[in-house]
């Protein structure tokens, strides 16, 4: 008996007829092919999300992403007009990585005036001109206008910043779609206290998305994280969703929080009694404006229990709101098809006195407790996915996000097939 | 820095007072149950004492025994699950799964 109501098609998956009941297909997360198909048809042509406004605060304040689905590094940088943009972090000379330190695969950050090839000291200024050459007599006749930083689409809803290699692409708020324009005004901006944690993945990066976009797996594996009469409790319970959602490529999940506070607070350790905070985050709210009315796509069903919404921005971008006001991000950056970097930032409004700082503190290392065993037990799905001894998994309804990220991957995937042998033959 | 003197009890704990989390993840897995267990023990009778000594000084601007403390409570926080829950210093099921703290607002 569901303890939440469901759609009149009787399932959430059902509302959405287009996704189907089936079992779905999983050689999407372990096939090579797949795999470069998904860096051209998604990698390489939809905005992706490379942090927020924040890390960039003044003119010359730049970082470098690597992007090795996309095959490339982009460096984003605001400029002295303010504006932030994007460019291949490429030098116009030989070839050049721009921007790095000790070691070209590592991502950096900093503030300048300009950069400066460090192999033969090609400068070029923040909105990307070329402005000196070294030695500029011995080349022929090169126009410094010519040669400047490739630039890349990059524009900033919110505050985060997206960037996109298609020339082509729809604007990033079109792309975005009706769910994130029902996220704006939601004040991002007032909580800039971030804790953001870094790790590689030995698994395709939908898995791990996967992990993240239902919680029918919490009661389970987590399991031992909480006190033994809660955990037993959950258990039997098990996962219902107040709400899903599904716009465009895009989708969205929304729970209840019952730990935050706790009914009783026997449920929760003894650590969390004291610092009033736990994986939920703190419970008590932070003392600013924008969380009492909430923007329309936040608590779509309107419950009282409401917890957190977990938004799923395809790709590789996951964005959490959690009702006592801090949010979350998840990134997934393909490496391979077997493996990802997994980056997640933490954000809170910061700290007024230490049982608040320790309170975020309590909340990040709960976080972490938890990260790891979901990213451990992606190893072991994708060794097992590889041995094609099984390869169609029933999914239910409650992990519908799952079964239409895959939906929306292959698809982008056949479309952009579809397109280039059309191109071929009209060539 | 040492404690500030009313935290005298805490002093043979004071190497847990490590400023950054990678420091403090790192202690943790280099320590026995019997040692966390002992440090949860004196410090979380002290937490509440600590937040409210920490607050009486701007929060932007606290004195250096009192930074000390507030890194001492981090410490705690820190052991809280494998005392509290995992009764280990690893996280179960965690295998050589890693996630590494690179950006935190350092007290």
């Amino acid at each position: 008996m569901p303890h939440f109501p469901k759609p009149a098609a009787g399932s959430w998956t059902e509302h959405y007829p287009e996704l189907g009941t089936a079992p779905v297909n999983y050689s999407d997360s372990i096939d090579p092919e797949h795999y470069e198909a998904e860096r051209e048809a998604i990698f390489k042509r939809t905005w992706l999300n490379v942090g927020r406004v924040e890390s960039v605060p003044k003119v010359g304040s730049y970082f470098t992403k690597e992007l090795a689905a996309a095959e490339t590094s982009l460096i984003i940088v605001r400029g002295k007009d303010k504006q932030i943009r994007a460019f291949h972090n490429v030098c116009r000379h030989r070839g050049n990585k721009l921007v790095w330190n000790d070691f070209p695969g590592e991502e950096v950050k900093g503030t300048c005036r300009q950069f400066t090839c460090k192999y033969h000291a090609w400068r070029y200024d923040l909105a990307g001109e070329l402005t000196f050459i070294q030695q500029e007599e011995e080349f022929f006749n090169v126009d410094k206008s010519d040669y400047g930083l490739k630039s890349v689409r990059c524009e900033v809803w919110e505050g985060f910043i997206f960037v996109n290699l298609d020339p082509d692409a729809a604007p990033l708020a079109e792309y975005l779609g009706e769910m994130a324009k029902g996220l704006e005004g939601y004040p991002f901006h007032e909580m800039t206290e971030v804790y953001s944690y870094r790790a590689e993945v030995g698994s395709n990066w939908k898995l791990f998305i996967d992990a993240f976009a239902e919680f029918y797996h919490a009661p389970v594996l987590h399991q031992k994280q909480a006190v033994k009469d809660e955990a037993d409790k959950l258990f039997s319970y098990g996962y219902e969703a107040l709400h899903y959602k599904l716009d465009g490529p895009h989708s969205m999940i929304s729970s209840w929080g019952g730990m935050s506070p706790p009914k009783d607070p026997s449920m929760v350790k003894p650590i969390e009694r004291v610092l009033r905070s736990g994986l939920f985050g703190p419970w008590d709210r932070p003392d600013i404006d924008g969380l009492d009315d909430l923007p329309e796509s936040l608590n779509p069903a309107r419950h009282k229990a409401w917890g957190s919404d977990s938004f799923v921005l395809f790709p590789n971008f996951m964005l959490l709101i959690w009702a006592p006001g801090w949010y979350l991000t998840y990134h997934y950056w393909p490496t391979g098809v077997d493996k990802h970097v997994f980056e997640s930032s933490l954000y809170f409004v910061p700290p007024k006195n230490a049982r608040e700082r320790l309170g975020h503190e309590l909340a990040a290392v709960t976080f972490k407790e938890y990260a790891l065993q979901d990213a451990n037990t992606l190893e072991a799905t994708q060794t097992m996915l590889k041995g094609r001894a099984v390869t169609d998994f029933p999914l239910n309804d409650q992990e519908i996000l799952l079964r239409h990220l895959h939906k929306v991957a292959r698809d982008r995937v056949e479309e952009h097939q579809s397109k280039e042998h059309q191109d071929a033959a009209a060539r | 820095m040492p404690l500030p003197a009313e935290f005298s009890d805490l002093e043979p704990y004071a190497d847990w007072a490590l400023p950054t989390e990678p420091e403090r993840y790192a202690k943790r897995l280099a320590s026995s149950m019997d040692e966390m267990q002992a440090f949860y023990d004196a410090a979380f009778s002290r937490l509440e004492d600590a937040i409210a000594h920490i607050d009486r000084h701007p929060w932007d601007d606290l004195p250096e025994d009192a930074r000390t403390l507030m890194h001492l409570m981090q410490g705690l926080v820190m052991v809280s699950f494998p005392v509290e829950v995992w009764k280990q210093a690893r996280v179960p099921d965690s295998g050589a799964a890693y996630l590494d703290l690179i950006v935190e607002p350092v007290v």
